[in-house]
């Protein structure tokens, strides 16, 4: 067994899926590089989005990825935070705003 | 910010054989990795050979205003080693032999050779179609006597090209130090004064962009569209063309990857991203670098390792096309640097 559930050399061991399940894999794959492509949005505005959501996500291998890409598009250090600050928001939000259905049942329950 | 050179500081680093040594050794011995040369050899590209040469490129010196974090000449004003007017000479000589299309003068900062101008006007009097001189830019704010290097660069018809690492002041002083951003926004705008970098105009400005960390460039167009727009919009600046240009593993940048445990990511990054069909289009194949004391290498980077030629001709004083031509090019694994992704060059991407 491994020591540690996360080990940052496994990222690159990440094309490796496609040797128990090719098909699945392959599409996956293709489907992945094809989103990141520049597009209506650029492939900067993506790799932001997709750092913000890995941190909402909290998967390490997806924050050292695109942290590194952000690098590489020549995003700055104060946009890198901006944008997880979105993330976080929306992770703060999505809780508060179930405060409603708390409140609604309190109303009903104990008027 | 380092105000030393590895070499003043007496760093093991500042000699090359110790940078082979590390660049052979490790992830590269045990198999881990592909060494560049089995690399190619899968695409049958080994050995790599020199065609035609098109493109001379003269370091005029290692002496230089700035010490930038990563510089792969290990440049600095403590280095002292200069290139004298008499292999100036030579060079002209031989310039007006060769088929060579393009001139391209580097250093350190190749405006602080005494003979830096003598050289530049007789050279420009050969006619090289292009002739580069690459400024760090700050030079030209650095002392009253650069000044007037805007117009003595129009008045030869220089193409130049400097270095840029970001639109951003944080970024750039990171890398290059203290200051230097301002001053390179107020070169550029000095260049553009005299018509330097304007859309249409034949003054040629040219930046290049190195990453300022352990990550490999971006999309070169992508960037440039960025640094155009925010350069634009911030400075009123323009400029023609950006190059995205890889680091490679040597000198400080190989001590600064080793320092901060990033050596072996980076490596894997340079392997993962080979591109056979960069292997086609290096510089080395249609390029000559020649070091301040005349000799010759196949490429800069082969300069700073002590790498000569792979031909009895090795000196500007003995150049002979036909022991050059075809000659083998000298190759380690710092040449992943120049196949990573789309590749990269001192004229940009290659592929």
């Amino acid at each position: 067994m491994a020591k540690t559930y996360y080990d940052p050399a496994d990222l690159r061991k990440f094309g490796k899926i496609t040797e128990w399940n090719e098909e699945l894999g392959n599409k996956f794959f293709d489907y992945y590089g094809k989103v990141f492509e520049e597009g209506a949005l650029t492939a900067r505005e993506k790799s932001l989005i997709a750092l913000a959501v890995a941190h909402t996500e909290q998967c390490p291998y997806c924050i050292d990825a695109y942290t590194k890409d952000s690098l590489q598009r020549g995003v700055t250090k104060e946009e890198m935070m901006e944008a997880i600050h979105v993330g976080a928001a929306i992770k703060s939000g999505a809780t508060l705003v179930h405060g409603v259905q708390m409140m609604n049942k309190v109303n009903k329950l104990d008027g | 910010m380092a105000t030393k050179s590895l070499k003043k500081l007496g760093s093991d680093l500042a000699k090359s054989n110790k940078q082979l040594e590390i660049l052979s050794n490790g992830i590269f011995a045990n198999d881990e990795l592909p060494t560049f040369k089995n690399k190619i050899s899968e695409t049958s590209q080994f050995p790599l050979k020199a065609k035609p040469l098109e493109i001379l490129q003269i370091n005029v010196g290692y002496m230089c205003n700035q010490v930038c974090e990563h510089c792969h000449v290990d440049a600095g004003p403590d280095r002292k080693e200069i290139m004298t007017q008499e292999t100036m000479q030579q060079i002209l000589d031989v310039i007006k032999t060769t088929g060579a299309h393009t001139l391209d003068l580097t250093g350190g900062a190749p405006e602080m050779n005494p003979n830096f101008r003598w050289f530049v006007e007789e050279a420009s009097k050969i006619g090289v179609k292009d002739f580069i001189v690459r400024s760090n830019l700050t030079i030209i704010r650095a002392n009253k006597k650069y000044y007037d290097l805007p117009q003595f660069f129009k008045k030869h018809n220089i193409h130049v090209i400097s270095s840029m690492p970001h639109w951003t002041r944080g970024k750039t002083d990171k890398q290059r130090g203290e200051g230097v951003f301002d001053m390179s926004i107020k070169a550029l705008q000095e260049l553009n004064a005299v018509g330097y970098g304007m859309p249409g105009s034949d003054l040629k400005l040219d930046l290049v962009y190195n990453p300022s960390g352990a990550f490999l460039p971006g999309d070169q167009s992508a960037m440039e569209k960025d640094f155009k727009k925010a350069l634009m919009e911030d400075f009123s600046i323009q400029f023609h063309n950006l190059f995205a240009i890889t680091n490679l593993p040597i000198a400080r940048f190989l001590d600064f990857l080793i320092a901060s445990e990033n050596y072996e990511d980076y490596m894997y990054s340079l392997v993962e991203a080979y591109n056979p069909a960069a292997v086609a289009n290096v510089m080395c194949t249609n390029t000559l670098s020649v070091s301040w004391d005349g000799y010759l290498f196949d490429c800069d980077f082969n300069q700073m390792l002590e790498l000569p030629v792979n031909s009895k001709s090795k000196h500007i004083s003995e150049y002979k096309t036909e022991l050059l031509e075809g000659r083998n090019i000298v190759i380690s694994q710092h040449c992943y640097g120049c196949t990573a992704g789309a590749g990269s060059s001192c004229q940009g991407v290659v592929a």
